[in-house]
């Protein structure tokens, strides 16, 4: 093997002396500097001497095999295609349950819910805090009622249509009236798909959607684990999210590293929690970014799948191949889409929703042309979702199983991507594990920087970003937006009145005090949320009852 | 040498999404200004007593929930309640170009969206503030 790395460095040597030299001497290479979004520094050639270290069958294999590089199905997306789950949700339920209903007619494969600041916050429509942001950022669900408008009309127990709900601290709540809803269509738990983000380790660390101290934060999401494993077992009760990371500034590979060790740190505390890696790993899902540096994303999916293999498997002692096959969605960049010439961020999004195939992602959401500006409107939602049925039915990548796999660049860089996530990894464990890394404001920190340092970058113009610090355009005209106006609002508030007016507000009562008594003692969560929710508890109603037994956190702000 | 210009950087509402927050509170203090930035989730009148309190010449919100019409009207009324008119505030985030004219006419005139260079920020507050400081 030897004599192969010294040909190929030989080769190398000599192409840079005879054939690079005198052109660069003729033309010199652009100022660069050459890096990827993240700053990480990119060779111009990439050759066979960069992969002579790795050993195909055992640090890569085919796809299907340990550790899964080239992916976790042997046939790719020859079998299946990507789940095209676009993220919806706005004003009430009744308005999203036919944007679902479109999105669906329009060739949609799964639904994905958005929901709105309050309810993300566990608030109701009548706090202070809820002034100005029902229904605007998302779907307003108060109480059960409201989850029943939602899903109206949609087979809750079709496999072939799949819903995952992005909410984290009151994620069980809006998961028990998902499952009573399921109940009511006349499904069956045992059978029933679907995810619920429920992550809120990548809260406390980008987003800042926490409500309770991320102790008993844990044991809520533990709690969704071991009532999962016994009554929901082919629900996801996670999706350990990078996206949110990756959008508060980090580079590629931060979120590579912090999303996985946060992957890492619910499996710790479900094992802590008695329970089997393998009664419950296989059950938990990851999302990731598509950011705009293309070969840089495609080689952290890579990476990703084997970190995760590795770790289930040597780290935890996994036995079943399910616990160790990382599976995730993706969502292209938010943050990479400009206001500035909104049309551009069609190209942007087309490239990004490459990237995640290349990378094999297992479901994926593209986002429209007005991101920057506002909710997507109609058109712009169908736009996006047709430029992942371009991808899928047109551009002919998905005919090929890893079709990157082999590059010697994007080789080297999914080993880079991997060498640079462990190196986290060790840190953090030092600390004594990601929530302690937390507690210290550690990845906050660090997210914190690269996101200045890109922002400088992008004001020294040495990052171009088309249309805001080049090619400008100054004669450009607005595009119609969705606007959403407060009688959103107005109804969810009168709906509310009218709830507390006619529910059973004793046995409403009585079920909150039973899971505050849950709450202070070691019960499963899950059973007493049921019930809170069958009485028709809100939201806001549910979450205090726990903010008075946990209280709520409070961060300390890092510039 | 003059005074240092004071701001006072808010998240108003529920919103936590503080990239552009944390990243323009660095950037005016590396241009020399004196940065306070308040944290998550404050209301109106909590920014407005943090302004009185630090002795600001500027507030600069960050909304991109889509709130900003509810929570601006209340902040210009409480900074006229208690005083403080001459206190210059300015808003970053997602706007609509619909709400631009109905937040110039309260008196915000320094709206920046998404893709707004630094400079041009540090340049307004400084070109509005200095007559006052």
């Amino acid at each position: 093997m030897k004599s192969v790395v010294d040909r190929a460095a030989t080769g190398k040597a000599r192409w840079e002396r005879e054939v690079l030299e005198p052109t660069l001497k003729k033309s010199p290479e652009r100022k660069g500097p050459f890096t990827t979004i993240s700053g990480r520094p990119i060779e111009r050639l990439y050759t066979a001497e960069d992969t002579a270290a790795i050993d195909y069958d055992r640090e890569v294999a085919n796809p299907g095999e340990f550790p899964y590089v080239r992916g976790i199905h042997p046939s790719g997306y020859r079998g299946k295609l990507w789940t095209m789950r676009q993220f919806a949700g706005f004003g009430t339920p009744e308005e999203t349950n036919q944007r679902y209903k479109d999105l669906i007619a329009a060739g949609g494969t799964g639904l994905s819910v958005a929901f709105d600041l309050p309810t993300l916050m566990g608030r109701d429509p009548d706090h202070p805090l809820s002034l100005g942001e029902v229904g605007k950022c998302g779907v307003s669900i108060v109480s059960l009622k409201d989850m029943e408008r939602l899903f109206d009309g949609i087979p809750l127990d079709d496999p072939k249509i799949t819903t995952s709900m992005t909410i984290n601290s009151p994620a069980s709540m809006i998961f028990a009236m998902y499952l009573v809803v399921a109940e009511q269509h006349g499904a069956d738990w045992k059978k029933i798909s679907g995810t619920i983000q429920n992550d809120i380790l990548k809260e406390f660390i980008a987003q800042k959607e926490y409500i309770f101290p991320p102790r008993q934060s844990m044991r809520l999401i533990t709690d969704v684990f071991a009532f999962c494993a016994k009554e929901v077992p082919k629900w996801n009760t996670i999706s350990v999210s990078g996206y949110h990371i990756r959008e508060a500034g980090s580079t590629s590979l931060q979120e590579l590293a912090f999303t996985l060790r946060d992957g890492l740190e619910y499996v710790q505390y479900g094992v802590d929690a008695g329970l089997d890696v393998d009664d419950f790993v296989p059950r938990l899902s990851f999302f990731f970014n598509s950011h705009s540096d293309f070969f840089e994303e495609i080689a952290k999916y890579r990476a990703a799948r084997k970190l995760w293999a590795e770790a289930m498997k040597n780290r935890f002692g996994a036995k079943n191949p399910r616990s160790w096959q990382l599976r995730f969605h993706t969502q292209t960049a938010g943050v990479s889409l400009t206001a500035q010439q909104p049309y551009n961020n069609v190209v942007r999004t087309a490239l990004q929703a490459l990237a995640a195939v290349l990378g094999g992602t297992n479901s994926l959401h593209t986002n429209s042309l007005d991101e920057a500006l506002a909710l997507p409107t109609r058109e712009t939602a169908t736009i996006a979702l047709r430029t992942q049925q371009i991808i899928a039915h047109e551009s002919g990548v998905t005919n090929v199983v890893d079709p990157l796999g082999g590059s010697y660049f994007i080789e080297r860089l999914t080993r880079e991507m991997e060498e640079g996530a462990l190196q986290y990894w060790d840190t953090i464990d030092r600390m004594g594990g990601m929530v302690e890394a937390i507690e210290r404001g550690y990845p906050q920190k660090e997210i914190a920087e690269a996101s200045y340092q890109f922002q400088q970058a992008v004001e020294r113009r040495e990052k171009t970003i088309v249309g805001v610090n080049d090619f400008v355009q100054t004669d450009e005209k607005p595009i119609e937006i969705l606007y959403i106006d407060d009688t959103t609002a107005d109804r969810q508030l009168e709906r509310l009145a009218d709830l507390k007016r006619t529910r059973d507000n004793d046995k409403v009562r009585g079920t909150l005090d039973a899971l505050k008594a849950g709450a202070k003692g070691r019960d499963n969560t899950m059973p007493l949320l049921l019930d809170c929710v069958r009485a028709y508890a809100t939201v806001g109603e549910m979450c205090d009852a726990l903010r008075e037994v946990w209280g709520e956190y409070e961060e300390v702000p890092i510039i | 040498m003059s005074q240092k210009i004071r701001v006072v950087i808010a998240k108003p509402g529920l919103d936590g999404h503080d990239r552009g927050a944390k990243v323009i509170a660095r950037a005016l203090r590396d241009a020399g200004m004196e940065v306070i930035y308040t944290g998550l989730r404050q209301t109106p009148e909590q920014i407005v007593s943090a302004a009185l309190q630090e002795d600001a010449d500027v507030i600069g919100l960050s909304i991109l929930s889509g709130a900003h019409m509810h929570i601006c009207p209340r902040v210009m009324e409480l900074l006229k309640e208690k005083g403080l008119d001459d206190v210059q505030v300015v808003i970053g985030g997602i706007i609509p170009d619909i709400d631009i004219p109905k937040l110039n006419a309260m008196g915000i005139k320094g709206i920046f969206i998404p893709g707004t260079p630094m400079q041009q920020i540090i340049d307004f507050i400084t070109a509005n503030v200095r007559a006052r400081v």
